[in-house]
């Protein structure tokens, strides 16, 4: 049985459907990220975890036990808010305090938990400071070894790294990484920023229009999409609409407007005729400038239009004599890479079948 | 700072005209007081000429008075009750109002504002004479209050000119003063942190209680000192809603001037109130930081 399962659960308000029939079971000790849009229903269905909003229909049942009844107080369920919500009258320790003390902890074992927190976060020696005595990263640390000190069985983290700057953000996640290993706690966590859910999650599931759109993990999400939503919201995807002409078992070609016959992979049982589109990664798309030997299944020529270096990678737009435009992605450090491309140059793309994958409509 | 001359002419000007208008009007007057603290009354009320027989005339005399007639001291201690009492009940009825027009809409919230400041649209006295008619013997609160008392085989009590009718209307007169600055405080409260306080395990009272309450001392602060100075040193509540027996420091400074037309005694009397209200306030302003540890920038509830 799941830890926390969340059973067709709906929230509407007025006309506005924020949450749709959304199912979700979720495993101990497991790292879960709501991945969607601003709006898609992900914070609403979070608050209604946390008991701050109840749903209008369906359950969410916690170790088996339906949370309906319980207050948000009486729920073994913190939240980590996104502006923090660091008690300001109080030092780093009193944050740390104050659940033990609303638990009824006895004082003698207070300290001890509070050091033990402030260690987990990498605090140590903080606790006498006031929250604004801490920059940004240090508030985040104090409010998730609050939140955690009383050890909840489901933490809740709303975009709690939204408001802070690339770098620490990048250095947060892997300490969010780390920390959740180590404390064992089930983290469902909230974010608009699908990297940040790729990174971070053991499981994601993308929500859309309070709908839940796919729930997998990070690397079959990003290279199964379910949905033209989910290719499109996770990274860049060049989306190819078509008709399906041939299926075997695994494979379909697709007859692509502007294109032509492209083989791709699905897990559909897809009959010959069906619409649908072919969702491919810009960086699984090879371009030369000469065809190469080794032809894989697709290949087609196009014209550079535009290109962006970016360092690390340069995004190529080609696009075919027809008029089909197709992203791709080169690493620039790849070995042996001495052409770039420049625009209005011609060149070769090519992929083989598994790279794309068709997607129903 | 090296500000250039026409800046300093600038600031001069501007801050110039308020300053004058206090040193004519504040400074002056308040030295004068002192200064008369220390003469001698003369035969018909007034003072006394300063200089005499070419011998300048200044003295302790009405200082010793106050020191050493006890009825100074317990009219003193009364006020200081009084006023105490006012700002105590004052808080008790301004917070649930102020907490509730902070967190009242919009629309309602303006509304709110305009019904807790609209007493002030009518004259102060008209207000306490006011208070004469629904206190009066043959009002319907006294008539009920006695019927009900009576019921129980009680004496009527007369609620006017008593220390209950002084104090009701030195609670209403004042409430105003008390629910601005809390509401200006709890208005400004970030409901994240109520939210925080109930996801970590706090129910509503120990949300109130560790939470609201601690963050709106400030606001507590500042309604208490706007309530308990004025209250100190009122005298026409007294004067005319209070008994022979409720007398306050303010009506005896009144009386030393008016009617006694003692004034060096008069002055004393108001030093010591001016001086006694500015050490409560200090007092006051030293255990809120001494209890919040924090630079009394508590207001501040943003994390």
């Amino acid at each position: 049985m799941a830890l926390l399962e969340i059973q067709d659960v709906s929230r509407r308000f007025g006309d506005f459907t924020a949450v749709d029939r959304v199912s979700i079971a979720i495993e101990a000790g497991e790292f879960f990220t709501l991945l969607g849009p601003s709006g898609c229903g992900k914070t609403t269905l979070l608050r209604m975890i946390a008991g701050f909003d109840l749903p209008d229909g369906g359950r969410i049942l916690l170790e088996g036990s339906d949370l309906a009844g319980r207050p948000p107080e009486q729920r073994p369920v913190r939240t980590v808010f996104q502006s923090y919500a660091l008690f300001p009258h109080m030092t780093v320790a009193g944050n740390i305090a104050f659940p033990l003390r609303m638990a009824g902890t006895p004082a003698g074992e207070t300290p001890g938990k509070i050091e033990e927190a402030l260690a987990d976060v990498r605090l140590t020696g903080f606790g006498k400071r006031y929250p604004h005595e801490l920059s940004g990263g240090q508030k985040q640390r104090v409010a998730i070894a609050r939140a955690l000190v009383t050890h909840p069985a489901v933490l809740l983290l709303d975009e709690p790294l939204a408001a802070l700057d690339a770098k620490l953000r990048e250095e947060m996640q892997i300490e969010l990484i780390n920390l959740q290993k180590e404390v064992g706690i089930t983290f469902v966590y909230v974010t608009h920023d699908q990297t940040e859910a790729l990174a971070l999650s053991r499981r994601i599931a993308v929500m859309n229009k309070g709908r839940v759109e796919q729930v997998g993990e990070p690397s079959k999400i990003y290279n199964f999409p379910s949905s033209r939503f989910v290719a499109d919201f996770i990274g860049t995807c060049n989306l190819l609409d078509g008709v399906v002409i041939a299926a075997e078992s695994g494979t379909v070609t697709v007859e692509v407007e502007a294109l032509g016959p492209v083989r791709a992979t699905t897990t559909l049982g897809t009959a010959v005729g069906a619409p649908g589109a072919i969702a491919l990664r810009p960086e699984k798309i090879r371009i030369e400038s000469k065809s190469s030997e080794a032809t894989p299944d697709n290949h087609f020529r196009g014209t550079v239009t535009d290109f962006l270096y970016l360092g690390d990678v340069t995004v190529y737009r080609v696009s075919t004599p027809s008029g089909r435009k197709l992203e791709a992605l080169l690493a620039n450090s790849e070995s042996g890479r001495t052409k770039f491309f420049e625009t209005g140059d011609t060149v070769e793309m090519s992929w083989p079948a598994d790279a794309g994958h068709f997607l129903d409509s | 700072m090296a500000a250039r001359p026409e800046a300093r002419l600038g600031k001069w000007l501007v801050s110039g005209l308020p300053l004058l208008y206090l040193i004519a009007f504040f400074a002056i007057p308040a030295l004068i007081m002192v200064l008369a603290s220390f003469r001698t009354p003369g035969e018909f009320g007034g003072l006394s000429p300063l200089v005499e027989n070419g011998k300048i005339d200044l003295n302790l005399e009405s200082y010793s008075r106050f020191f050493t007639d006890s009825i100074y001291a317990q009219i003193f201690a009364k006020s200081v009750w009084y006023a105490l009492l006012t700002t105590f009940f004052c808080l008790l009825l301004a917070y649930p109002l102020a907490a509730l027009v902070a967190k009242s809409g919009k629309k309602h919230r303006d509304l709110l504002l305009l019904l807790v400041i609209l007493p002030f649209w009518s004259n102060f006295l008209i207000r306490v004479y006011a208070w004469m008619i629904i206190l009066g013997p043959n009002a319907a609160l006294a008539r009920s209050v006695n019927g009900l008392l009576s019921w129980f085989g009680h004496e009527p009590v007369p609620l006017l000119f008593s220390s209950f009718a002084v104090l009701v209307c030195l609670v209403y007169v004042h409430l105003p003063f008390m629910v601005l600055p809390l509401y200006a405080n709890l208005e400004k409260h970030d409901q994240a942190l109520l939210d925080a306080a109930q996801d970590l395990g706090a129910n509503g009272w120990q949300r109130f209680w560790r939470i609201t309450f601690p963050l709106s001392l400030p606001g507590v602060y500042a309604g208490a000192a706007l309530v308990f100075i004025p209250a100190l040193g009122i005298f026409a509540i007294p004067d005319i809603l209070g008994g022979p027996e409720d007398s306050l420091i303010g009506n005896v400074i009144k009386q030393q001037f008016l009617e006694t037309r003692d004034w060096p005694f008069g002055s004393v009397l108001s030093i010591v109130l001016t001086v006694a209200a500015l050490a409560l306030a200090g007092l006051a302003a030293w255990v809120a930081r001494g209890n919040l540890g924090t630079p009394s920038s508590g207001g501040d509830t943003r994390a």
